[in-house]
């Protein structure tokens, strides 16, 4: 199935929702909706499944206008967040629900989906349990095996894993990506965490206060983020965003910190810019003979998994480094951190990406 | 402040506990030294919270004793051993000011009024709560009332320790770290005891200097965050802390070093003299401890997915049956479908029927 939204607003009790959302999710693919918490994920999740009308604008399923036509006549299966699974149902009976609610296939039939399902999830050993009797992942299992068993030609999951702690966010990110690589079904994926729109790859469409800031595959906007907020929403940690001057000698990020300019850059006028680095851009080693010494003091680490994420302060500006591995440091530790300026994506005062690293000199950035 | 001892503490919620399984927490032996920061880390089913709450004093074990400075508060109440606790979810009064709800702790053990003014003023600026001070707590935000929460824990200076049960949970992720800082700053300035329970392994790492692990009601290693990714005592721990988990691979001693399905890979020989028993060996390798290149001698692989995640690819290789994963800079690119793994001496491990040899 295909989807296509049509200057799609959604105003609730006064308040803008999704506003003037126009895109397409073409039959078979794997979309991410990446936003921030809310961004309107959930909502436009909802006017795609006709759970919800939109105030104005037109939904397009295959063609056909769909606009209010509720979620019973259509063949959608949406995860949420939160486990949604039948209480008094085994795991069995839950996954065979929706196939016994459809009454079309036969009782052995039946059986035979639920358990490749079950299999497939790694829940096959549980099918005689109830919900209460499993942890989260394994309720979240069930869910998803619930939704897929349906075979529904759209699939919309509402941040599925939020829920889970990392080992088995991990387990199933990867359980997942596969799933969605063999199917033909058409997937919305909906998801705070840049690290899954770049694992599940396909296309990515990222979502901030109700309006799409830039659509395309996911590697392509993190590699070319158009503006700054595309750029922090499509990264965590966060991006580094500082703000720099371009003038005769090259780039000043403080009294301490100038270099020449990198060559992507050269073709920018002078003037006041915001330069952006990513956390893995920045390290204690220097990046070779480019790297750019930046003394800070440390704020905090954090780790994360198994990488460590530094926390810096240099004069007034605040950085964030990442590290591979748990690595120690004290609140207030002093430190230098290197910047590599062939890194940069460089910002305009309004804004929108003007270089990009590794294009060649005049690049004009944004699509 | 105190120095908290666990002897032989064990907890069964069966009335006549028979065998091991029978217990929530297992016979154990404990001491979190004063003025410690400290994280309990377990999944869901552990044991944590049976384990805190025997801290606190809301729940008696079935066994053992507990001494706080030697002193034994094995039957003493929460108030009795001078325990402040914050909970997942704020535990405030809606219709006080926020004044008062930092107040509370204080006012309630006759503390005087000037002291109460400036103890209150001074966690407040430390949680950024100073403009809201005169407001009505139910005014505010989620993540504004379990700051309040949080001050009124951290309120009083006389207290024995402070244990936190996941107060980070209803908080925005944007401002986790800075309520992290802020707990970290106030451990700094302090140096009360404090325990912070999570199941979350990020959190857990971030937030203590030492970090006891606990799984099916044992406490399996309790050590520094980085000893607990470096030196992982065993499998689980090793699966558990870090995230891809260790690799391990099966291996037999041969000359100095070890064969991997048919392959050597060298081992420093202070860790082949640890290495009492020939079977049941294996290698435990972090995946940031490996480099992938596509020559040159090492572990020669064939290379199968590659996930990009951004400041990390991880790609996962197969040795025989087994599956190794490695983390790749994500400026390298990967042309082929075979690469060669070198594995850093200094992080390569070796186990013994699960159990770390060094």
């Amino acid at each position: 199935m295909s989807i296509r939204l049509e200057s799609v607003s959604m105003v609730s009790m006064g308040e803008s929702i999704i506003n003037d959302v126009s895109l397409a999710v073409e039959r078979g693919t794997m979309n991410v909706l990446l936003g921030p918490t809310l961004a309107g994920k959930t909502t436009l999740m909802r006017l795609m499944a006709g759970l919800d009308k939109p105030t104005s604008g037109r939904i397009l399923d295959d063609g056909n206008d769909v606009t209010g036509v509720s979620v019973r006549e259509r063949s959608v299966a949406m995860v949420y967040q939160e486990f949604v699974n039948y209480p008094s149902f085994t795991v069995y009976e839950n996954i065979a629900a929706p196939l016994r609610r459809a009454k079309r296939l036969s009782a052995p039939q039946i059986d035979a989906k639920v358990r490749a399902r079950a299999q497939m999830m790694h829940i096959d050993h549980l099918l005689h349990r109830l919900p209460s009797e499993l942890s989260g992942g394994q309720q979240q299992r069930v869910a998803l095996a619930r939704a897929l068993v349906k075979e529904a030609p759209l699939l919309l999951l509402d941040e599925p894993l939020v829920n889970l702690d990392y080992k088995l966010r991990e387990e199933l990110r990867s359980e997942i990506r596969e799933i969605f690589r063999r199917g033909s079904t058409t997937v919305v994926y909906a998801t705070t965490e840049p690290q899954e729109a770049l694992l599940f790859g396909g296309n990515t469409i990222v979502l901030d206060a109700g309006r799409v800031l830039q659509c395309g595959p996911a590697l392509e906007i993190y590699d070319r983020p158009a503006t700054i907020r595309a750029s922090q929403v499509f990264s965590d940690p966060p991006i580094n965003l500082i703000r720099a001057v371009i003038g005769p000698q090259g780039c000043r990020l403080s009294p301490s910190v100038a270099f020449p300019l990198a060559r992507h850059m050269r073709a920018l006028p002078q003037g006041d810019y915001r330069v952006g680095v990513r956390a893995d851009h920045i390290g204690l080693a220097g990046h070779a003979e480019y790297g750019r010494l930046i003394p800070a003091k440390v704020e905090l680490a954090e780790i994360n998994g198994s990488e460590t994420y530094i926390h810096a302060g240099h004069g007034d500006f605040q950085m964030i480094a990442v590290l591979q591995g748990v690595h120690k440091f004290g609140l207030g530790d002093e430190i230098n951190l290197y910047l590599d300026p062939r890194r940069l994506f460089v910002f305009d005062s309004a804004g929108n990406l003007v270089a990009a690293p590794g294009e060649n000199a005049g690049g004009t950035g944004a699509h | 402040m105190a120095l908290i001892e666990f002897e032989n503490v064990a907890h069964s919620y069966l009335r006549s506990p028979a065998r091991m399984e029978d217990y929530a927490l297992r016979p154990m032996n404990l001491a979190w030294q004063d003025g410690g920061a400290y994280a309990l880390l377990g999944a869901s089913g552990s044991g944590k919270t049976t384990l805190l709450n025997i801290i606190s004093g809301l729940l008696r074990p079935s066994a053992g004793r507990v001494r706080f400075d030697g002193r034994d508060v094995t039957d003493s109440s929460t108030v009795q051993r001078n325990i402040a606790q914050v909970f997942q979810f704020p535990v405030i009064y809606d219709t006080m000011t926020v004044f008062d709800n930092l107040a509370f702790p204080l006012r309630n053990r006759g503390v005087a009024a000037a002291d109460v003014r400036s103890r209150v003023s001074e966690v407040a600026e430390m949680l950024d709560l100073t403009d809201h001070l005169r407001w009505r707590a139910s005014g505010l935000a989620a993540d504004e009332k379990q700051k309040v929460s949080l001050g009124r824990g951290l309120v009083r200076s006389d207290v024995s320790a402070i244990l936190f049960d996941e107060p980070l949970t209803v908080i925005d992720p944007n401002l986790k770290w800075r309520l992290r800082r802020k707990l970290k700053e106030i451990h700094k300035r302090y140096n009360t005891t404090l325990i912070y329970v999570t199941h979350d392994q990020s959190e857990a790492l971030t937030f203590a200097d030492r970090v006891v692990v606990i799984h099916e009601g044992s406490v399996l290693q309790q050590g520094t965050p980085q000893e607990l990714f470096e030196t992982p005592i065993d499998r689980f721990v090793g699966y558990f802390i870090g995230s891809p988990g260790m690799n391990f691979l099966p291996c037999r001693l041969s000359g100095d070093g070890a064969e991997v399905v048919g392959q050597f890979v060298p081992l420093a020989a202070t860790l082949l003299a640890k290495a009492t028993q020939t079977t049941g060996l294996e290698i435990g390798i972090r995946p940031e401890a490996i480099g992938l290149s596509s020559s040159g001698s090492g572990l020669a692989v064939e290379i199968g997915d590659v996930e990009h995640l951004g400041t990390r690819n991880i790609a996962t290789c197969r040795l025989g049956e087994h599956e190794i994963k490695v983390v790749v800079p994500p400026e390298q690119p990967i042309l082929s479908e075979r690469g060669i793994l070198k594995f850093n001496p200094a992080m390569t491990r070796l186990y013994a029927d699960g159990r770390l040899v060094g």
